[in-house]
């Protein structure tokens, strides 16, 4: 399968500090990605650096098989919403659609307005005075009119009501039905990435800690509890997770091809957020430097 | 044609979720051979997820032998499944009311009744679970 974007070794410095380093990572093409982390993984640059915003300081990224922004071809194949979803405050909705139509060689007027419509937007009005949804629902419809085949949303939703975040993500799934396009969308919302998306990357700290098709994921995972008992003496091809104990009892998330048969364990499947969380977790426990505030809390 | 509707606290998976609807639907007789389901597009555009799901559920339809995918028109119910009986529910529902009573009067509390009945479910089930 080819990938829709690989990275290997990519790293963004700013100054001193880097927001992004040695992050390797490979994303096949034709899926709805949810990428998630806490805040200063580098999700924000990684997806800078996909569109072409930002330029590596070492290593390197590929999208679609070209460089990023490398050309007119190249920045037509890729749509992109920023965070927060920006539009031009001054600009009637009408006249957003004109700017896309000169800006993009590839722009598809028509779907632009059948879009508009559906949305019941008022082409006369300024960007300034719509909703925060109907504000992000105008970007995304700039992103998806000029057909690209793949959709990078940073936290696309995350200022949005339940309901127009509801309604934002039917008109991406609809476009993803449409068009067949690939996406890659940052978010800390769990329940949203379970609806829409099918394959899933934990990024921590520049690392992936975790990246697959969520199907499979969620099938190789398992919550084991049972009486207290070392994680070191489990069978080898179940790599833990997350532990937990009390003085009597133990509480796993293990990742295993395997049937589990020992009948000492309760097993339950785990849910999404579940993965998320252990995976984040799993990762700042081994960042020492980090680490200091969290130990009040157990 | 049918909606679909999803429960998200149900820890069923998405697709297992439409594919149950559309057996239930077939038992109650609200679906019947020549309907047509909903496309991807459709269910997507009111249920906000992904594509994929909905063609993995109507494939596994498929593989029942109960929808057949007719390309350029959408997928089509070919197949029935025996409906339910209501009669044989409320017999049912009635002798479980009745075991339900003379637990309680033996002394047993919700959670215990609970626990029996997802240990005597597990066990009749157990079959085709790995």
């Amino acid at each position: 399968m080819t990938a829709v974007l690989e990275a290997s070794s990519l790293g963004k410095r700013y100054g001193r500090r880097w927001a992004l380093s040695d992050c390797t990572l490979s994303i096949p093409e034709g899926k709805v990605v949810g990428l998630v982390g806490p805040n200063g993984a580098g999700k924000t640059t990684l997806l800078h650096l996909g569109v072409g915003l930002l330029a590596p300081t070492s290593g390197s990224i590929e999208v679609l098989g070209g460089r990023p922004a490398d050309g007119p071809a190249q920045l037509g194949r890729v749509g992109f919403v920023a965070q927060d979803a920006p539009t031009y405050a001054g600009l009637t909705v009408d006249k957003h659609l004109r700017l896309g139509a000169y800006l993009n060689p590839s722009w598809d007027d028509q779907v632009a307005h059948h879009r508009i419509e559906e949305l019941g937007l008022d082409p006369s009005q300024r960007a300034g005075s719509l909703s925060g949804g109907q504000r992000a629902q105008l970007a995304l419809t700039m992103a998806i009119a000029k057909r690209p085949e793949l959709l990078l949303l940073d936290e696309p939703v995350a200022s949005l009501d339940p309901l127009a975040r509801r309604e934002f993500l039917q008109t991406l799934m609809e476009v993803v039905a449409e068009q067949g396009v690939s996406v890659v969308l940052s978010s800390h919302l769990v329940a949203d990435l379970e609806r829409t998306c099918d394959y899933l990357v934990v990024l921590v700290a520049s690392r992936v800690q975790l990246s697959g098709e969520i199907g499979g994921l969620l099938a190789s995972h398992h919550r084991l509890s049972g009486p207290r008992r070392d994680p070191g003496s489990l069978p080898a091809t179940q790599d833990v997770i997350e532990e937990s104990h009390t003085e009597r009892q133990t509480t796993l998330l293990v990742r295993t091809d395997d049937a589990i048969l020992d009948p000492t364990w309760t097993v339950k499947p785990v849910t999404l957020e579940d993965l998320v969380l252990a995976y984040m977790g799993r990762a700042r426990d081994t960042q020492p430097t980090r680490r200091s505030g969290l130990k009040v809390l157990r | 044609m049918i909606e679909f509707q999803l429960d998200s606290t149900s820890g069923v998976a998405t697709y297992l979720q439409l594919v149950q609807q559309v057996h239930q639907a077939l038992q109650l007789g609200l679906l019947e051979p020549g309907d047509q389901l909903p496309t991807a597009q459709q269910v997507v555009g009111k249920l906000a997820i992904n594509p994929n799901t909905v063609l993995k559920a109507y494939r596994d339809l498929e593989r029942e032998g109960l929808a057949r995918a007719r390309p350029g028109q959408g997928t089509f119910i070919v197949g029935t499944l025996p409906r339910t009986d209501p009669a044989a529910q409320a017999r049912f529902l009635a002798s479980m009311a009745k075991w339900l009573v003379s637990a309680r009067s033996a002394g047993l509390g919700p959670d215990d009744i609970e626990a029996i009945y997802r240990t005597a479910f597990r066990n009749c089930f157990a079959e085709g679970v790995a």
